[in-house]
């Protein structure tokens, strides 16, 4: 056993948080918020330049990584630093999923930074269920809708899942296409997300699109299991950006005469806090280090580390606002995103209650 | 002990229903429903129609134009007002700044103010917190000095909700910085439109503007607004205090979330059943209806027994703790509920659009409301403070 990283991965993760830190205070990342698009393209460029989407991709992808554990750094770093570009839609999901589907080209292009991906999988009464796919495909037409997705008005491509057989539920049938963003008959609604960047619901009326695979979902739970140790990386950061902002606050701010934090009623909370987050972090671990495990052993640490965050989260989110007071409240304090970043995950990949029932599910197998 | 209500008081629910019923107009309960701010023209045309029925002030006196209302009855209208999507009432005058007036202050000002809070002359809004003073609210800077017939007020406050709607604000401010901290403050009545005051808002986590920061630059102030004596503005302060909790189990908020929670669950589909038929999401739920029920009993005892004599005491103190707990864990479930739709940020999405929001169950902004809320165990003196209190009447053995 080692527990720690590589050189390479050191120097990435150095490179990475100095980047970040630098580069993207609380104040130009308000200002990203504000934008029309929800997003900084320089901001994307520089990340591509200094191998942030690289990192995602095995060599054979064309590009340095692609392992669980570079996956983990990236993302650890881009959640620390409440990074809401769509570096897990649109390079990690959409590049994942055109690198398994071998298209060389694009995978090249993204991992350049010139490609922007959405992937059109969830629908409005889905919820977490990745099998769930009404829109469906005849004659090479889409038809349907899908909802809340990532990144769709800023995409070149969407990648839209269809049911080709089957039904509406079952795990075969499901193909994946590749759809142009100006394709005729597609209608994308776009606002702007709680936690930062933009969705979309989507409609399909007989769209056209380049057929990826038949056997779609295959490819999206390979790639939705990567995304979702991912998100767990995310949070992790993002966690441990809202336990240290608490950490110095109960350190400097003053009530009643004395630092807050000397209150024992906070110091225990905050002892409370750093236990969780050591948790948090070997659940990462487990999940990063058992990728490529069977399926069963795979997903149920993966399951492990979604549920674990999402409580550890939940606990760290409101205890730092909580112990904060007030100003944790406002939008120009960094705590405020960093919060709405940790608890948004929760909705994404499947919630801390869908991951316990998986995780009962997949040991009982 | 008897807890179903008398043959009068299911008159009185009767006669609530009826009201709310005919005189709530539509679509201000469309937006409390879908979780929409009123504005200020619909909170004032709120308590135009309120008084008109002689309902604005249920725990005011009836000489001062209240209803004067006993504890059951103002637990039946919260309930009727949270089920039928009724707006809130605006405390700051009717439920903060009235009661000490009527206790403390001068027959000139009660008759004066008090009228004014009930035909929606004035807007009040809270000078209390400071950016330094907050949870140790006697730490407050902003002074007063005395100058012939008026003080000179010079400071900060901070957290003033609806500010930006305000022509008056009630004010905590030092008079006297060489005593100890309780014993030099006073209790001044400003108008917001004097020169020298300046609002700047500040923007929620959510992106609601609900706070400002208000600042104080040489601002004159006739001495005939002091409240009371100078340097006893203390004691008001916590007479009020008392008086901001008397809702503060917020019973009424609590069941029509939960109501919410339960209508977007019946709806919702998790792996090919309602979710409400999921059993940890169903055990969640459970568990905090159960909690609420005991509180909403707890909440009537207590001001039952408070209705006896005055205000309540420690037990306000333990139904802030409890009620926010409760208010809190039922925005979580509403936001778990809806899944991947609370991530949409709502009143920005429909904002200039006539599309229907992006979420098939009409839950309205839940995350963002369960962000909002997180301010409920912070403000009106925070949980900790609450707990201070708790303990320290508690086990000092006896209050």
């Amino acid at each position: 056993m080692n527990f720690e990283l590589t050189e390479e991965r050191q120097m990435l993760q150095d490179s990475l948080r100095r980047y970040l830190r630098d580069k993207y205070s609380t104040a130009t990342r308000n200002e990203i918020l504000e934008s029309a698009d929800g997003m900084s393209t320089e901001v994307w460029t520089q990340l591509a330049e200094l191998g942030v989407i690289g990192a995602m991709f095995t060599e054979d992808q064309g590009g340095f990584g692609g392992a669980g554990f570079d996956i983990a750094v990236v993302f650890e770093e881009l959640g620390r630093a409440g990074v809401v570009e769509p570096f897990m839609d649109s390079a990690l999901i959409g590049g994942r999923i055109l690198a398994a589907c071998d298209k060389t080209d694009l995978v090249e292009e993204m991992i350049g930074g010139g490609l922007q991906l959405a992937v059109a999988h969830g629908e409005p009464t889905s919820r977490y269920d990745m099998s769930h796919v009404r829109t469906s495909v005849d004659g090479g037409k889409l038809n349907g809708r899908k909802a809340v997705v990532m990144n769709a008005e800023n995409a070149d491509h969407l990648i839209v899942s269809a049911r080709a057989s089957g039904d509406v539920a079952d795990e075969a049938g499901i193909s994946l296409y590749l759809v142009p963003k100006d394709a005729a008959g597609l209608t994308i609604q776009a606002y702007p997300l709680l936690a930062g960047g933009r969705a979309a619901e989507v409609t399909l009326d007989g769209v056209e699109g380049e057929l990826l695979t038949e056997d779609g979902f295959a490819v999206l739970s390979d790639v939705m299991a990567l995304a979702t140790m991912a998100q767990c990386a995310e949070t992790l950061g993002a966690m441990d950006t809202a336990t240290r902002l608490t950490n110095d606050y109960l350190g400097t701010r003053k009530q009643f005469g004395r630092p807050i934090g000397t209150f024992q009623a906070l110091a225990h909370r905050m002892a409370d806090m750093l236990i969780e987050m050591e948790q948090a972090r070997s659940a990462v671990i487990n999940a990063a280090g058992n990728l490529n495990e069977e399926t069963r052993i795979r997903d149920m640490n993966i399951s492990a580390a979604k549920n674990l965050l999402g409580r550890a989260g939940r606990l760290i989110a409101e205890e730092s606002i909580q112990m904060h007071g007030g100003i944790a409240m406002t939008q120009e304090y960094e705590l405020a995103h960093i919060a709405k970043r940790i608890i948004m995950a929760d909705h994404r990949f499947g919630d801390t209650d869908h991951h316990l029932e998986r995780y009962i599910a997949l040991s009982a197998a | 002990m008897d807890l179903s209500y008398t043959d009068e008081e299911l008159a009185f629910r009767d006669e609530v229903r009826a009201f709310m019923r005919d005189e709530l107009p539509k679509e201000m309960s469309d937006k409390i429903r879908l979780g929409e701010e009123l504005g200020k023209e619909g909170q004032e045309k709120w308590h135009a129609i309120l008084n008109s029925k002689g309902w604005l002030a249920p725990n005011w006196p009836k000489k001062f134009g209240g209803a004067e209302w006993n504890a059951v009855q103002r637990h039946i209208f919260e309930e009727e007002a949270a089920a039928h999507h009724a707006p809130r009432i605006v405390p700051f005058g009717l439920s903060m700044l009235a009661p000490v007036l009527q206790k403390f202050g001068s027959k000139e000002q009660q008759d004066y103010w008090l009228p004014r809070i009930l035909d929606g002359s004035d807007w009040w809004c809270q000078g209390y917190s400071e950016p330094g003073a907050g949870s140790d609210l006697a730490s407050l800077k902003t002074r007063a000095v005395r100058d012939g017939d008026h003080y000179i007020v010079n400071g900060q406050k901070t957290w003033t909700t609806l500010g930006q709607h305000a022509n008056m604000i009630f004010c905590l401010v030092r008079t006297d910085p060489d005593v100890k901290q309780q014993e030099g403050i006073s209790f001044l009545l400003i108008d917001m439109n004097t020169p020298g005051i300046e609002v700047r808002p500040i923007i929620l986590l959510d992106g609601a503007h609900e706070v400002n920061e208000v600042f104080f630059d040489d601002v004159k102030v006739p001495v005939e607004n002091l409240v009371g004596e100078e340097n006893k503005g203390w004691t008001y302060a916590k007479y009020l205090l008392t008086h901001e909790r008397t809702n503060i189990a917020g019973v009424g908020f609590s069941q029509a979330g939960l109501n919410t929670v339960k209508r977007i669950a019946r709806a919702e589909m998790a792996g090919g059943k309602p979710l409400m038929a999921n059993p940890h999401f169903a055990a969640r739920v459970a568990q905090v209806e159960i909690d609420l029920k005991a509180m909403a009993t707890s909440n009537l005892r207590i001001i039952s027994a408070a209705a006896a004599g005055g205000a309540p005491g420690v037990e306000a103190s333990m139904l802030k703790v409890k009620g926010t707990i409760i208010r809190q864990e039922i925005n979580d479930l509403a936001r778990r509920a809806v899944g991947p739709y609370a991530m949409p940020f709502a009143s920005e999405a429909i904002e200039g659009s006539n599309e229907a929001l992006p979420d098939p169950h009409e839950a309205g902004p839940v995350a963002a409301q369960y962000f909002n809320n997180r301010k409920l165990s912070i403000f009106g003196g925070s949980n900790e403070i609450q707990r201070g209190i708790i303990a320290k009447v508690m086990m000092g053995g006896g209050k």
